[in-house]
C-alpha cells in the first residue's frame, strides 16, 4: 500500500515538475529578452528609420522593419480574409449534408497549416519568378498571405461550428438563401472573427522564412508595392549577425518590440475567445 | 434574383476552396518542376545519400543536412514528448480547474512567441549555458553552437503545440472509464498507467508525429543556433546544419550558381513531401481517435 502511495506521489511530483518546465520556459524566454533589450530601448528605435552608419552603430531605429512587418501582415491579412470567410461558410453551409467531401478539405486545410513557412517562402519565391516579381512588399505580403490562410480558415471553420444549427435552419426556414443564412451566422461569429485576424496577424508578423526570399529588405519605409519592404524579424535576424556590440544591443532591442507586440495580440486574441465562448448560446 | 445571387456566391465559394485545397498540389508540383534539373543530372538516390556539399564545381549531396534535420529534430522530440505528455496529465486529472485556468493561458502565449524570438534566446541562454557549464562536462571544447542548442530551442517551440493536442485527447476519454477504474481502488497514476495511457495512445503517437514535422520544417530559430557546418554531426555537441537552414541560408547566391537553385528547391521539396505524409498520418489517427471515443 505505501509503494503505491509512494508511487502517486513520485509521479504527481514528476508531473508537477514537468508542468513547471513547460509553463517557465514562457517566463524565461520573455524574462530572457526585456533583461537584455530594455538597456538598448530608447525612442529613436521606434521612431527613426536607420540613419547613416547604422549598421555600423550610429544612429537611427527599426521604424522601417516596424512599418513594414505592419504592412505585409496587415495586407496579408485583409487578403486571406477575403479567401478564408468564403472557404469556411462554403465548407460549414454549402456542403451540408456531404460529410467525406467537407472532412477531407478540412484534412487539406490542417495540412496545409503544418507546411512550414520556409516551404511558402521557397512557394512564393517560384511564383514571384514565374510573374517576374522582384523581392518587394507585394511578394511578401502574396507568401504571408498563403501562409496564414490555413490558420483563419481553421479557425473560422471551428468558430462556425458552434453556431448552434437551430439558427441556420430557423434562418433557412424562414425562406432565406443560403448566402442570406451566412450573413446571420456572421452576425453571430463577428468576435470569432476578430480572433482569427488576431491569431493571422501575430502569425505573420513574426515569420521570416516567409518573407526572406519575397519581401527583400530596405532602410526606407516603402511607398508603392513594389519596393522592398524590411521586416522585424528580418531586421533583428540581421542585427544579431552584426559584430558590431551597438548593433547586437539593436538586435535585443528590436526583439523586444516584436515580443511585446506578438504578446500584446496574442492577449488580446485570449480576452477575445473567452469573451465568445461567454456569449455563445 | 434572390436565388441567383446565392447559386452566383456559392460558384465563388467553390472556386475559393477549391483554389486554396489545390494549393496543397501547386506547390508540390512546382516545387517538383523546379527540381527537374537537378534530378537529371543526378539522381534521387545520390542526392539523398552522398555528403559533397560543394555547389561550385556541381556536387550536391544532402546527406549532412538530412543528418543534421534528424538529430535536432530527434533531440527535441526526446526532450519535449515527455516533458508534455507528463505536463497533460497533470492539467487535465490533477490540476484544480483554476489552476489550469491559469496555466493554459501562458501555454498558448508560449505558441505566439515568433521564432526569431527563440532564436534570439537560444544565442543568448542556450548556446552559452552550453559551452560554459553542460559542454566542459562531456568534450574537449564546444563553441555552444551545436544539434544539443537547435533541438533544446526546437523542443520548447513544440511544447505548446504537443500540449494542446494531448489536453484535447485526454478531455475526449470518457469520464465513466476513469471513474469506473478510480472505483475500483486505483490510485490516480495506476488509472493513468493503465487506462488512459492505454486509451490515448494513438493521440500520444499523432501529438509526437506532428510535433516532429513542426520540428522538421522550423528555420530560423535552429539556424540561428545550430552552428551551420555542412558536415554529419557525431555528438550532440557537434553543430549541425538542417535543411530548412541550408535553403534559407543560400537563397541569396542561389541564381548565380548553375543548378544551385534547383538543388534549393529539391531541399525544398523534400521537407514538403515528409511533413505532407507525417501530417496526412497524424491527422488521420486524430479524426478516427476523435470519432472513437465520442461514438
Amino acid at each position: 500500500m505505501i509503494k503505491r502511495k509512494l508511487e502517486e506521489l513520485f509521479f504527481k511530483i514528476l508531473m508537477i515538475l514537468a508542468t513547471i518546465v513547460v509553463v517557465g520556459s514562457f517566463f524565461l524566454i520573455v524574462g530572457t529578452i526585456f533583461v537584455k533589450g530594455i538597456p538598448f530601448m530608447n525612442l529613436d528605435m521606434i521612431t527613426k528609420t536607420p540613419g547613416g552608419g547604422f549598421y555600423i552603430g550610429k544612429e537611427g531605429g527599426v521604424l522601417n522593419a516596424i512599418i513594414g512587418s505592419l504592412y505585409i501582415a496587415g495586407g496579408a491579412t485583409v487578403l486571406g480574409l477575403v479567401i478564408s470567410i468564403p472557404v469556411a461558410f462554403f465548407i460549414n453551409l454549402y456542403m451540408k449534408g456531404r460529410r467525406i467531401t467537407s472532412d477531407i478539405i478540412r484534412l487539406a486545410f490542417d495540412v496545409l497549416f503544418g507546411i512550414p513557412s520556409i516551404v511558402y517562402g521557397a512557394f512564393g519565391f517560384l511564383i514571384m519568378v514565374y510573374f517576374g516579381i522582384r523581392a518587394s512588399l507585394l511578394g511578401g505580403i502574396i507568401a504571408v498571405t498563403l501562409l496564414i490562410i490555413p490558420v483563419l480558415v481553421r479557425t473560422l471553420d471551428e468558430v462556425i461550428r458552434t453556431v448552434p444549427g437551430e439558427l441556420r435552419d430557423a434562418a433557412l426556414s424562414l425562406g432565406a438563401t443560403r448566402w442570406e443564412t451566412a450573413k446571420v451566422v456572421l452576425r453571430q461569429i463577428k468576435p470569432g472573427i476578430y480572433t482569427a485576424i488576431l491569431l493571422a496577424f501575430g502569425r505573420g508578423i513574426g515569420d521570416v522564412a516567409s518573407v526572406l526570399f519575397t519581401a527583400g529588405f530596405s532602410d526606407n519605409i516603402p511607398t508603392s508595392l513594389h519596393e522592398p519592404a524590411a521586416t522585424l524579424p528580418l531586421a533583428i535576424f540581421f542585427q544579431l549577425g552584426s559584430p558590431v556590440e551597438e548593433v547586437q544591443g539593436r538586435a535585443y532591442a528590436s526583439a523586444l518590440i516584436l515580443t511585446i507586440l506578438v504578446l500584446i495580440i496574442t492577449v488580446l486574441s485570449e480576452v477575445m475567445i473567452k469573451k465568445f465562448s461567454k456569449h455563445k448560446i | 434574383m434572390r436565388f441567383l445571387k446565392d447559386k452566383i456566391i456559392s460558384k465563388l465559394m467553390l472556386v475559393f476552396t477549391l483554389a486554396s485545397v489545390s494549393l496543397i498540389v501547386v506547390i508540390g508540383v512546382g516545387l517538383y518542376y523546379r527540381s527537374i534539373p537537378i534530378l537529371h543530372q543526378s539522381s534521387w538516390h545520390n542526392l539523398l545519400t552522398k555528403s559533397d556539399w560543394k555547389p561550385l564545381k556541381g556536387l550536391f549531396g544532402f546527406y549532412p543536412f538530412i543528418m543534421g534535420t534528424l538529430w535536432v529534430t530527434g533531440i527535441a522530440i526526446i526532450i519535449a514528448l515527455p516533458l508534455c505528455v507528463l505536463t497533460s496529465f497533470y492539467l487535465v486529472e490533477y490540476a484544480h480547474p483554476k489552476i489550469k485556468q491559469i496555466l493554459i493561458p501562458f501555454v498558448n502565449l508560449l505558441s505566439g512567441i515568433p521564432p526569431v524570438i527563440f532564436g534570439v534566446w537560444g544565442v543568448l541562454f542556450i548556446v552559452p549555458f552550453i559551452q560554459s557549464s553542460i559542454a566542459p562536462h562531456f568534450v574537449e571544447f564546444s563553441t555552444g553552437y551545436s544539434v544539443l542548442a537547435g533541438g533544446i530551442v526546437l523542443a520548447i517551440m513544440i511544447f505548446p503545440l504537443i500540449v494542446s493536442i494531448l489536453n484535447e485527447v485526454l478531455t475526449t476519454i470518457p469520464q465513466e472509464l476513469k471513474d469506473a477504474s478510480l472505483a475500483l481502488g486505483t490510485t490516480k497514476w495506476e488509472t493513468i498507467k493503465k487506462v488512459i495511457i492505454r486509451k490515448a495512445a494513438p493521440g500520444i503517437v499523432a501529438a509526437a508525429v506532428l510535433a516532429i514535422s513542426r520540428a522538421f520544417g522550423e528555420t530560423i530559430a535552429v539556424l540561428m543556433v545550430c552552428g551551420n557546418n555542412a558536415v554529419v554531426p557525431h555528438s550532440v555537441f557537434d553543430p549541425g546544419y538542417p535543411l530548412p537552414a541550408l535553403i534559407a541560408n543560400n537563397y541569396g547566391e542561389m541564381l548565380s550558381i548553375p543548378l544551385y537553385d534547383s538543388a534549393l528547391m529539391f531541399a525544398a521539396l523534400l521537407l514538403f513531401i515528409i511533413i505532407l505524409l507525417f501530417n496526412i498520418l497524424s491527422r488521420i489517427i486524430l479524426t478516427r481517435l476523435e470519432r472513437n471515443l465520442t461514438a
